[in-house]
């Protein structure tokens, strides 16, 4: 049997190699250094970092991209960056009512003569829209579709890494000329032009050969796409006072939207814990029993 | 076992009056209390108690994720989404649910392979063995059918591919494929009835799963050295406790892997793509289906070349669905009379081989065919351009700044243009293409062949004989009630 073991791990080291070699295309995101405390089976949130990224969302994000899934109680339910023990229904907690009525939306219910009217969102509602659809949202982004944010840590390989890596990973405004012309002496020999409206980034899926003038068997990572650089030094002011930093605000915003694509992850691992830990013993236990019913049959 | 006598005896007045009218309780103690069992039964043979459980775990989940969830294209996403937020414990009904399926074929599969391995389709276990292949046909199709629901991108587009495989049926394929849809294209219609048939699948399931008990319960348990029970009381133990706590004790253990999975890492098992919303209009770049499909998705892919009149595409869904179908006529391809590869040591390592063959096709199935695994040479740089004459025209070149330098020079009527021409290699496609030549091999070939050249080891004379040998120290040789 020694040999089918051998065997086996042989073709599970084969897997593991192929698969790093079969990645390519766009850079592999590592995150912030020293990771997002959410990661790993103890992982928890950071509520004060999911509040700020919230905000970052509010004020950045929402301009252009739709967050359909999310609804304002969901801001303060538990488990939620504004929980609050006193409300525990998330409906009566006034800081989601003030959130929620910062908001005008349009009424999915008509009024008293049939006509739908704009009113103040109210914290059961969802996240207000900016576009009133995919069309409309098209013609104001030159054609392309801002993706909703409601699960994209889910929807991209590498989640919050990937938008925290997405977010810094554009080249700095300096390396770029007025023709779009970004210059690459390093890792890579030649010249990536970025047409107008695109905007390069490594961490972006797509094919950079097409818009690269060098070797095309040695062309940059990445890819292009319509969003311009969002982050920079104190774009947003901070409620808490905390430094905006263009790494702060993608660390907050990346943990975020982590926590929007599954609220209910604290609860996940807090469960597992306890499932575990009831498994683990139940094995225990059937072990010594196995032990003790097959004591005297030679098997 | 048949011919077992029943050792159920009716206690209460209740029992006694149920007996004589509808006697349940003695078939439940006689096949599952007091059915002698095989005492060398190792942990390979406890899958098929781990496959009824999450058979029910199966069950259990979905009829609560169909309470919730809403079949129509417009809502089937964001319901999905909204079990997850806002169902109680939602969360944990579709990640059980989710992953439940991945372990599911893990348990399956490793179940098969232990049956290929001490030979369990040998007479008089066919029927057994049949069953369990229509099982698992019928788990391909739920899980299938299953993985369209959430209405993600890879649901969408995954079975885009497979239903258009019909397409390749002659005269009556595009017939079926509309029929199978409920329309022309993947829509609200193929979905609810993907719905319906996910649903109904199961239960077919479970009345062929008890089939495939009284078909095991007539002949017995199989066991490790493929000999016979002779002597009941020495070569076997009640079900009850012996095989109750050592199952029990593995299912524990199996839970215990499956639930890291469901609470630690419930997304690694599916594609990130599947959180997409399914768009008919964007096409995601690599379409794969659920791990536990690739092997069948390599085969198909591997079959490039026409054959006479039939072409590639035909054969491929020929060699897909006929990788499944060899596995209903193994038990009369093997030819040998030995069951156990314990005592095979030829048939052993192709058997080993078989397994490599199967986990390297899941390879392929998940990676680019024309990537390569060994490249033979560097990629080369070619510039394209017309001569003189107008005539096409091409150079090769391996540096880059020559053949740029060539490029720049020729002026602007030569309309130059370079692109990278790919050095030879060999790609996953040749190995899947080797990996399915052998897969076939072994059940249409080698199986055959073996079982009348080889010459195998001596089996042991009797189960019990067998144990003695491997445990000359252990205590009494015959099985002792537990206390």
């Amino acid at each position: 049997m020694t040999r089918s073991k051998l065997i086996l791990a042989a073709l599970a080291g084969l897997v593991i190699a192929g698969s790093a070699s079969a990645a390519g295309g766009a850079k592999h995101p590592h995150g912030p250094e020293g990771g997002f405390p959410f990661e790993g089976p103890f992982g928890r949130f950071e509520d004060e970092s999911v509040q700020r990224g919230y905000q970052v969302y509010r004020e950045v994000c929402a301009s252009c991209h739709s967050m359909k899934l999310m609804h304002y109680r969901n801001l303060g339910e538990p488990g939620g960056p504004f929980y609050d023990p006193e409300y525990p229904n998330a409906n009566d907690n006034p800081l989601v009512k003030a959130f929620a009525a910062q908001d005008e939306i349009l009424s999915s219910q008509p009024n008293d003569v049939g006509d739908y009217e704009y009113r103040p969102a109210r914290p059961s509602d969802p996240f207000k829209s900016p576009y009133p659809n995919d069309a409309a949202a098209r013609a104001a982004n030159g054609g392309a579709l801002p993706p909703d944010l409601s699960v994209i840590t889910k929807a991209r390989h590498g989640g919050a890494d990937y938008i925290y890596d997405l977010m810094l990973g554009y080249p700095d405004p300096g390396e770029i000329s007025d023709d779009g012309e970004i210059e690459f002496r390093e890792d890579y020999h030649g010249t990536l032009t970025q047409a107008p409206g695109q905007y390069y980034n490594p961490y972006m899926e797509g094919d950079t050969i097409p818009a690269w003038e060098g070797d095309p068997r040695h062309a940059p990572p990445g890819g292009f796409l319509a969003m311009a650089p969002q982050l920079m030094d104190g774009r947003v002011t901070y409620m808490d006072g905390t430094e905006a930093t263009k790494e702060q605000m993608a660390y907050d915003v990346a943990q975020f939207l982590a926590w929007a694509g599954e609220p209910k992850q604290t609860n996940r691992k807090s469960a597992g814990l306890a499932v575990m830990a009831y498994l683990l013993i139940f094995a225990g236990l059937l072990w010594f029993s196995y032990k003790r019913i097959w004591r005297n049959v030679s098997h | 076992m048949s011919g077992h006598e029943s050792t159920y005896e009716p206690k209460t007045g209740f029992e006694k009056w149920l007996d004589t009218r509808l006697p349940l309780p003695r078939l439940v103690h006689d096949s599952f209390v007091d059915f002698p069992t095989p005492k060398n039964l190792n942990y390979w043979y406890t899958f098929g108690g781990i496959l009824s459980i999450f058979l029910v775990i199966q069950i259990v989940t979905g009829i609560v994720l169909a309470m919730h969830y809403t079949a129509d294209v417009d809502h089937a996403f964001a319901s999905v989404e909204r079990i997850m937020r806002d169902v109680p414990y939602g969360w944990l009904l579709r990640y059980v649910h989710a992953n439940g399926a991945s372990f599911f074929f893990l348990a399956v599969y490793v179940h098969m392979f232990r049956g290929l391995y001490y030979g369990s389709y040998k007479a008089p276990r066919e029927v057994l063995w049949i069953l369990g292949c229509i099982i698992f046909l019928l788990m391909v199709a739920t899980a299938f059918l299953g993985y369209m629901l959430p209405w993600g991108q890879m649901s969408l587009h995954g079975a885009n591919v497979i239903v258009n495989l019909f397409g390749a049926i002659p005269l009556v394929g595009e017939g079926i494929k509309t029929w199978l849809l409920g329309g022309p294209s993947i829509g609200n219609a193929t979905l609810q009835r993907f719905f319906s048939l996910h649903y109904l699948l199961p239960f077919v399931i479970a009345g062929v799963v008890i089939l495939h008990v009284w078909a095991l319960h007539v002949p017995g348990n199989n066991n490790p050295t493929g000999v016979e029970v002779k002597d009941t009381r020495k070569d076997t133990v009640p079900f009850h406790p012996y095989y109750t706590v050592k199952d029990g004790f593995a299912i524990v253990v199996f839970l215990l892997i499956f639930a890291a999975f469901v609470f630690y890492m419930p997304n690694v098992l599916g594609h990130a793509d599947n959180y997409v919303e399914a768009d008919p209009l964007v096409t995601p770049a690599h379409i794969v289906p659920e791990w536990y499909l690739l092997p069948f998705y390599a085969i198909l892919r591997a079959i490039t070349f026409d054959i006479g009149p039939i072409d590639a595409k035909l054969l491929g869904v020929i060699a897909m669905f006929a990788a499944i179908a060899v596995l209903f006529v193994v038990p009369w391809l093997d030819t040998s009379r030995v069951k156990s590869m314990r005592y095979r040591p030829v048939a052993r390592q192709f058997f080993f081989g078989f397994v490599a063959a199967c986990l390297l096709l899941g390879w392929v199935g998940a990676s680019n065919p024309d990537d390569p695994i060994i490249p033979l040479g560097s990629d080369k740089l070619v510039v394209e351009y017309s001569d003189e004459n107008g005539l096409a025209a091409a150079r090769t070149f391996e540096v880059y700044d020559e053949a740029a330098a060539f490029r720049d020079g020729l002026g602007e009527e030569a309309g130059a243009s370079m692109a990278v021409q790919k050095a030879p290699a060999f790609t996953f496609l040749h190995l899947g293409q080797i990996l399915t030549l052998y897969y076939f091999a072994y059940f249409l070939v080698i199986l055959p062949l073996l079982g009348l050249r080889e010459r195998p080891d001596e089996e042991p004379d009797s189960i019990h004989k067998s144990v003695l040998a491997r445990e000359p120290s252990a205590g009494t040789p015959i099985a002792q009630p537990a206390e």
